[in-house]
């Protein structure tokens, strides 16, 4: 047992605040909550995979950096911390690049992997539907194979990045007559096709970074096929182990505890500053206890897939519990911050440029969004727990 | 990075756990904790034997040489058995006292005797003021000619029933110093509390006691540092023993969800009850973590106030959530003194409140925010 970070993984972690303070102070970007699924920023992305930090944990042979998975918590962890806007290569580097790694043909590596890593796929995830959210198996949207080609037809929604994404990981049904896990399969394609169209969906921050997708009648390529036909369901779940897996689960919020604990210093009550508060004090503080078991939570996640297992209960685990200390961290913001808590980050009035109310707002979807924090209890109790499913 | 234990761990692990449910049905555990002693010597010579009371001391000094961070797996273990006795008295109170700041002539008189099992050691510090900070102490040392003599009531002392020395804190000229006393020295006397774990707290009071000035643990009104450190490597073992308590209240839970029928299927089977389960289990998990992180850190030497402190609060509050759960899981019979849910229960409300509840180390870590 052993707790430490190597010399070199502590050099890369300054090496990374180094990049990301410089940036922040060249004025290339704002440090902003949410930002790794929010902040579409195609410069940072190029900038990010000329450090080869895109495709970090991804082999050697595919040019990746074959580093563990512990050196990409570091850089996502720094990512997080300043809010960086890494939003249109997030998805593609957690999980469509190790799938296709894993899944994908050798042609599909060599043509899609280099993509990836210079920073030029930005992907949205094609999952959910209006009748298959938590019950994913359950979805409608179709790929009929014609000729050299399967041709798409159907919607999904809460598609993150929708309005940005050139490329879309998708999960359609390619078997109706099969039963419903065994007919599903995986693709991955350019959204910049006949039939394909997109329609932001305005969220409760009033901002709209997911989407719905329509596909009609789209034709694409028969090579889009990741992975073995009618088996996707069962490569998309290990996928989803990877999706829940990351820091961004716990501080995608990190931006407005900095700032919060900078403005009760700052900020005076009653003749003195409102870190003096006890209530202040001890709300803080419990907030600091919770983030620092997430963070271990988060490191045994990364610990168990440098082992080269699939993070599954862990990750579950993880999930669960990191989003809703982020619920919790955005609730106490607002409470301490009293009345100017509820005001919009257009009000000249707004403390910390209304990053509590985007928060407190934003973090409503975090325990829905890659597993519902119940669903993510039902896979503890049943895979960890080996409770009876009846 | 990594998290795995040794080999020789897993075997520490494994010799431990059979040994204490082999030696400690709960039974036992009610028969000992209804005794006056509150321990069982035949017990306890069995674990000195096993090399459990010198574990993490120098072998010099008849330890095995291995590290605090083995012993959070015995501790841990220890929990889990719900083992009553002076262990974390003897062993992690005192010894790793002497063997911190004791002269070489004490650690080589006393440390064997630990290590032994021969002599019981026990801690004398927190006061009817029930404070773990310095101002909530009043026991005085006053030099007269090679003695020190000392006078006043200390409260919720371990095992002060059957110690034969206690370290005791007291204010000095300049400061606090430590003192080794023998339990049997003229002026000191001892009532057992009675206490929600059913362990021999007690209220001991030193009536002018005359202890030799050679007695004085390290350097004289420079107690306090030492104090900190106690309450520190205190605060950790607990949440050692807290990870074994809650980890079996939660493997009960789960073994009765699986058991128990109504409607016709395992409780276990509902939602409900499965993401109860998974409450419990996320709160053990990140307890074992915060645990084993801070008994890593102490064993490498590292500065960890901050760390500790995150450990206990979370501790504390994560015991309390994970044994209410196993009670609602548990229903009619979990209430029952014939069930051995009890004894977790008891446990854990008595751990949440020693070396620091979670008021206490929230405003540890609101220093260390800068706040």
């Amino acid at each position: 047992m052993d707790f430490r970070l190597s010399e070199e993984q502590e050099k890369f972690r300054q090496e990374i605040r180094d990049f990301l303070e410089g940036e922040i102070k060249q004025g290339l970007w704002e440090p902003k909550c949410d930002a790794w699924i929010m902040a579409h920023d195609p410069e940072f992305t190029k900038r990010v995979a000329q450090k080869g930090w895109i495709g970090l944990t991804w082999p050697k042979e595919y040019n990746g950096q074959g580093r563990s998975y512990i050196d990409r918590l570091i850089l996502t962890e720094e990512m997080l911390r300043y809010g960086a806007p890494a939003a249109c290569h997030w998805f593609a580097d957690r999980q469509i690049g190790g799938a296709i790694v894993h899944y994908g043909t050798d042609e599909q590596k060599k043509e899609l992997l280099p993509m990836i890593l210079r920073g030029e796929a930005y992907v949205g995830l094609g999952m959910s539907e209006p009748d298959a959210g938590s019950d994913l198996a359950s979805l409608k949207t179709k790929a009929t194979e014609d000729g050299e080609e399967f041709i798409i037809d159907g919607q999904k929604t809460w598609t993150s990045g929708g309005s940005h994404m050139n490329w879309i990981y998708l999960v359609a049904r390619t078997d109706p007559e099969a039963p419903k896990h065994k007919g599903i399969s995986e693709f991955f394609f350019r959204t910049d096709l006949p039939g394909v169209n997109v329609v932001p969906i305005v969220d409760i921050t009033g901002e709209a970074h997911f989407n719905e997708v329509f596909f009609e009648n789209v034709h694409i390529p028969k090579t889009s096929l990741i992975g073995e036909r009618n088996k996707g369901f069962y490569q998309i779940l290990n996928q989803l182990d990877y999706e829940r897996s990351g820091m961004e689960r716990l501080m995608a919020n990190y931006p407005l505890f900095e700032a919060l604990i900078k403005y009760v210093k700052e900020t005076k009550r009653k003749g003195q500053p409102l870190s003096k508060d006890p209530l202040v004090r001890a709300k803080l503080a419990q907030l600091k206890i919770e983030l620092e078991i997430g963070r271990l939570h988060m490191y045994r996640v990364a610990m168990v897939m440098d082992e080269g297992r699939a993070p599954n209960w862990e990750s579950s685990m993880s999930k669960a519990y990191g989003t809703a200390f982020e619920q919790r961290l955005a609730g106490a913001a607002i409470e301490i911050i009293g009345l100017y808590g509820q005001l919009s980050p257009e009000s000249k009035w707004a403390p910390m440029h209304g990053m509590a109310y985007h928060s407190y707002l934003s973090s409503k979807g975090y325990s829905l969004q890659a597993g519902s924090s119940e669903v993510l209890k039902n896979i503890l109790a049943l895979r960890k727990l080996e409770l009876p499913s009846q | 990075m990594q998290l795995a234990l040794s080999e020789e761990q897993e075997m520490l692990r494994t010799m431990a756990r059979d040994f204490l449910s082999d030696k400690l049905p709960k039974t036992a555990v009610k028969e000992i904790e209804e005794s006056e002693a509150g321990y069982s010597p035949e017990l306890w010579k069995e674990m000195a034997g096993l090399g459990w009371m010198g574990l993490a001391f120098p072998e010099k000094y008849g330890g095995s040489d291995m590290s605090f961070l083995d012993l959070a797996i015995l501790l841990e273990e220890m929990g889990r058995a719900c083992l009553p006795g002076p262990y974390f008295s003897s062993v992690v109170l005192s010894g790793f006292t002497i063997l911190d700041i004791g002269s070489e002539e004490q650690k080589a008189e006393y440390l064997p005797q630990i290590a032994s099992g021969e002599k019981i050691f026990t801690l004398a510090l927190t006061e009817p003021s029930a404070s773990y900070e310095a101002d909530g102490i009043e026991t005085k040392a006053v030099a007269e000619g090679d003695n020190y003599i000392i006078s006043g009531t200390k409260l919720f002392v371990p095992d002060a029933n059957v110690a034969d020395f206690m370290l005791v804190v007291a204010k000095t000229d300049k400061g606090f110093s430590l003192f080794i006393v023998d339990a049997k020295s003229e002026g000191v006397s001892h009532t057992v509390l009675k206490t929600i774990a059913e362990d021999k707290l007690c209220e001991v009071v030193f009536d002018k006691v005359k202890v030799p000035k050679d007695n004085i643990l390290g350097e004289p009104d420079k107690g306090w540092d030492e104090v900190e450190k106690i309450i520190q490597r205190g605060a950790v073992a607990k949440c050692c023993e807290m990870v074994g308590c809650i980890q079996q209240a939660l493997d009960m839970t789960v073994e009765y969800a699986k058991d128990r029928k109504q409607y016709g299927r395992p409780i276990g089977s509902f939602q409900v009850i499965q993401h109860y389960c998974a409450d419990m289990a996320i709160d053990v998990e990140g307890t074992r973590l915060a645990a084993y992180k801070v008994a890593w850190m102490l064993s490498e030497g590292l500065p960890c106030t901050q760390e500790v402190a995150i450990a206990k609060a979370w501790a504390g509050e994560a015991c309390q959530r994970v044994m209410a759960l196993a009670h609602q899981i548990h229903g009619a019979i979990g209430v029952t003194i014939d069930h051995d849910l009890q004894y977790y229960t008891r446990r854990a409300k008595a751990a949440e409140v020693s070396f620091g509840d979670a008021s206490f180390y929230r405003e540890v870590v609101a220093k260390e925010m800068g706040l």
